[in-house]
């Protein structure tokens, strides 16, 4: 402030050129998003590349290295794809809360207590032991889309009707998740005093590829589970839901402007209790297939492994839209493979960082347009 | 001229000669001359949108003029920032206040100043702040938290900054429009004791019984332009006030044809309810229209009028009355009941109330009809058909947008009006709420949406029209009543001829404030 006006106009005079930021006044054509956010990417990749060498490191050889680690043969393939179907549900859960600006961190203790419902259909038990799995299996996911139906609909409740913020809320509702099942791990379900409950029954488990190994070879070994299917399924659906039916449409106008959609008659109050519960039921869903799909038994460190979070990360990036979101999640899975491959944590998770902060970064570029404004044409 | 006695410059206070300010479609102030005697109220007069606000903003330092110069005490000067404006003595109070709600008052009042540097040394500054308010009448707790002020005493807080900050020039923009009656009587007592100790005042205000009470002179801004400049309060009269406020030359269009109006649709009776402050807006406002009949509702803005549409749409609940559409009661329902009854409403705010901004031309004209077939299908939206009904209304209402796809904040405002007009009228309202519908369009725009409001007045709607603008209330109005401070001042027939002058007069006395009564009691005085 204390700069007077003077001198910076004639510090403007000294440059050869000045940027000028000006909004968009018409839409930039459809390709135009999709450039942007790849040569966002490009750019993370540079960058990262940048502080590998500085590290030491050599960029293009660790690059290619995450690459094969996570998509160089069918086997590393179906890990990737194995870690990303519960961030797909996550992000799903995500997708759609954030498109109506109610920002649901709580995903995680939402999946937390998903698997916590699948679980305990087989552990209470509500189904006996020697049910079909025809039987298991939707009871598992019924049960875990409830669990966490319910736990998003708490802070959905106290938003609506207390004006409770629902990031503190739900955030909160997550370590409250964590203490839920590790008391029930701990304590009523803990297997001869360890951590973690007794595996469940094969009829209780999600069908993997390597299940079908005996009919097709090629599935020998491979992990991937009809989680992944449950997730595309539920993308595909919720991109119906979002941009084809009178709820997504609400859901869009609420999220875009609020006064708008009171003005339309859209009851907002019973549209966040009920989003929030969508959303904690697709989180749920993620958690119930994690236990079924992977874990087999109720534990907390492989399901607290902050998936919900990630999950938050992915819907970003994927511009909230939920069959781009497959992708994303697919993306970030092989990161979190490739992780393991060539550190325990580091190189990978400033990746994801900076390709995070540069994808958020691009989206300026499409509001606005920067001009180049040569000093000549001024005045 | 002697050396000993001043200059005419020298006890100016404040010159502004020629100022220039556009805005995007707008000439807000159009060379506008302005002169402030030292020791003396001024007020500046106008309707919302003459431009006070922007000529005030200039001379704050908030907005930077395009042409014109500004001599404080004589001297040129250049104002980049408020603050700029502040270290020649010139400080504006603005309509909302810009305090800091959990600190104190002594702490809003250091707030931004270079001292005292590190430590704050309170009790010294609450000492400094209690004896500056003992001298020009400003009682208020220096230890008190904003949030516990009441709002006169929030503005006391206010001129106290500027006052600290060694202001001898004070503007203030609307000052009682927050504040209750015993309230304002107070500040009329703080500014007589501020200008006995030298000060200077612009008070910017659109209500007459309040500049004839505070001020010494006065000056009139009617679009953009000064129609009375410096007029000695005490020498002019409200009418004339009025006249030079709202304009002679109302000019009349004969677009309208003579009609029979029929049933009564709408039924607004004895109203009361609150503004999002909670202070009450409405006073038991009563009115009615008929089908096949416009309505007009004249006013400056502020006086109840977006509350009472607010209140007929279901956007608002009051605390008493009732609102009758067809007998079936509006009032207190949501506002889906009166949409499913055709209630169509354009609101006042065309960015924030009336579209999504984000969302596409066609998401925002289904806003209103996406709970229905044909474009809703069981739950779904059937898109093609939502898309084939936007470009109907992209070529019967002349939106210009190069598709329907594309995000209406990109359109121009008077495309996005079109895009209001063409949801709410298409789906054959029976009453139209219309708020400003032509506020900030450019002359083509303005002569459409007439032409379109006409058109549903013969096709039968009821319309009621609320608008500060009297050419369009009399160009298209069948009746007009006029509302201020929350009351209906009085209705008044509108004739397909033009209106006579009197009327133009006695309509602008009446959204100032002065009820028909008095008129009437002087014309009787007249007569006899």
């Amino acid at each position: 402030m204390s700069e007077t006006p003077s001198t910076s106009k004639s510090e403007n005079r000294s440059r050869p050129f000045r940027l000028q930021i000006e909004p968009r006044l018409s839409q930039p054509p459809g390709w135009f998003p999709a450039i942007v956010s790849v040569g966002a990417v490009v750019i993370a990749l540079i960058i990262g590349g940048v502080l590998i060498a500085v590290a030491g490191g050599d960029p293009l050889r660790s690059y290619i290295h995450i690459a094969k680690a996570s998509f160089g043969n069918i086997g590393v393939l179906s890990d990737a794809i194995v870690k990303a179907t519960p961030i797909l549900l996550t992000s799903l859960a995500c997708c759609i809360a954030f498109r109506m600006r109610l920002w649901n961190i709580g995903a995680e203790g939402q999946f937390i207590m998903g698997a916590f419902g699948a679980s305990a259909v087989v552990l209470i038990p509500l189904l006996p032991g020697d049910a079909s799995p025809w039987l298991f299996i939707p009871a598992m996911m019924l049960a875990g889309m409830v669990a966490g139906a319910i736990w998003g609909m708490i802070p959905g409740l106290l938003k609506a009707h207390l004006n409770v913020n629902e990031i503190i809320s739900t955030l909160m509702m997550n370590y409250i998740a964590i203490s839920w099942i590790n008391f029930f791990v701990f304590a009523v379900w803990s297997e001869g005093g360890f951590q973690m409950t007794r595996k469940f029954a094969q009829n209780a488990w999600l069908p993997r590829l390597l299940d079908y190994s005996k009919e097709i070879p090629l599935f020998r070994g491979l992990t991937t589970h009809m989680g992944l299917l449950i997730g595309i399924l539920a993308a595909v659906i919720l991109w119906f839901i979002i941009y084809r039916s009178r709820w997504g449409y609400e859901i869009r106008l609420i999220g875009d402007n609020p006064r708008a959609a009171q003005y339309a008659g859209i009851n907002i109050k019973r549209n966040i209790v009920l989003v929030m519960m969508v959303s904690g039921a697709l989180a749920g869903l993620g958690g119930m297939s994690e236990v079924s799909g992977v874990v087999h038994r109720l534990q907390t460190s492989p399901l607290a492994a902050g998936y919900g979070f990630t999950g938050i990360i992915v819907a970003w990036l994927a511009k909230l839209n939920p069959l781009v979101a497959i992708l994303v999640s697919i993306l970030f899975g092989a990161l979190i493979l490739a992780g393991r491959e060539i550190q325990p944590s580091g190189v990978p998770k400033m990746i994801q960082g900076i390709i995070l902060v540069c994808l958020i970064a691009s989206d300026f570029l499409l509001r606005y347009r920067i001009h180049f404004v040569h000093a000549e044409k001024e005045d | 001229m002697t050396q000993t006695t001043p200059t005419p410059e020298a006890s100016l206070a404040v010159e502004m000669r020629g100022i220039v300010k556009k805005f995007p479609g707008v000439l807000a102030n159009d060379h506008v001359d302005f002169e402030l005697r030292t020791g003396e109220i001024h007020a500046l007069l106008g309707e919302n949108g003459a431009g006070k606000s922007t000529l005030m903003n200039v001379l704050a330092g908030l907005y930077r003029q395009e042409a014109g110069i500004i001599k404080v005490k004589g001297k040129s000067v250049d104002f980049y920032s408020p603050r700029d404006a502040i270290k020649s003595g010139i400080g504006m109070i603005h309509q909302h206040f810009m305090l800091v709600p959990s600190q104190t008052v002594t702490e809003n009042i250091l707030l931004g100043l270079d001292d005292p540097r590190f430590f704050m040394r309170l009790p010294h500054y609450d000492q400094v702040t209690a004896d500056l308010g003992d001298r020009f009448g400003l009682k208020v707790d220096p230890r008190a938290k904003i949030w516990q002020l009441s709002v006169g005493e929030q503005q006391r807080v206010e001129l106290l900054k500027m006052l600290y900050r060694g202001a001898e020039v004070l503007i203030m923009d609307e000052p009682t429009a927050v504040l209750a009656p015993v309230e304002i009587e107070g500040l009329i007592r703080t500014l007589r004791s501020m200008v006995a100790e030298g000060k200077s005042v612009i008070f910017i205000s659109h209500k007459l019984q309040e500049i004839t009470a505070i001020s010494d002179r006065v000056t009139v801004l009617r679009k953009g332009k000064v129609t009375a400049a410096g007029l000695q309060t005490s020498q002019t009269t409200r009418q004339e006030l009025a006249r030079e406020m709202v304009g002679r030359e109302v000019v009349f269009h004969h677009e309208k044809k003579p009609n029979v109006p029929g049933e009564l649709v709408l039924q607004v009776k004895e109203i009361h309810a609150e503004n999002d402050k909670g202070l009450k807006a409405l006073s038991g406002v009563s009115l009615n229209v008929r089908s096949g009949e416009i309505v007009g509702l004249a006013g400056v803005a502020g006086n109840g009028q977006r509350e009472l549409a607010q209140v007929i749409t279901g956007l608002r609940k009051c605390l008493s009355g009732e609102v009758l559409l067809n007998n079936d009661t509006l009032s207190n329902q949501p506002a889906l009941f009166g949409i499913l009854r055709g209630v169509a409403h354009v609101p006042e705010d065309r960015t924030h109330v009336g579209t999504a901004p984000d969302l596409s031309v066609t998401d925002n004209v289904i806003m209103k009809k996406y709970r229905r077939p044909p474009i809703a299908q069981y739950g779904m939206l059937n898109m093609s058909v939502a898309d084939k009904y936007a470009n109907q209304l992209k070529n019967d209402y002349d939106i210009i947008v190069p598709n329907v796809d594309t995000p209406v904040r990109l359109l121009s405002g008077g495309n996005l009006q079109r895009v209001i007009l063409a949801r709410e009228i298409s789906g054959e309202p029976t009453l139209l709420v219309a708020v400003q519908p032509t506020r900030g369009l450019d002359v083509g725009a303005i002569e459409g949406v007439h032409r379109l409001l006409l058109q549903q007045r013969a096709a039968g709607a009821a319309i009621l029209l609320i608008s500060e603008e009297l050419e369009e209330l009399f160009s298209l109005s069948d009746r007009v009543f006029v509302i201020y401070e929350g009351r209906i001042m009085g209705e008044i027939p509108i004739g397909i001829e033009e209106p006579s002058e009197e009327l133009t007069e006695n309509i602008g006395l009446m959204m100032c404030g002065t009820v028909p009564e008095q008129i009437q009691k002087r014309e009787a005085s007249q007569h006899v």
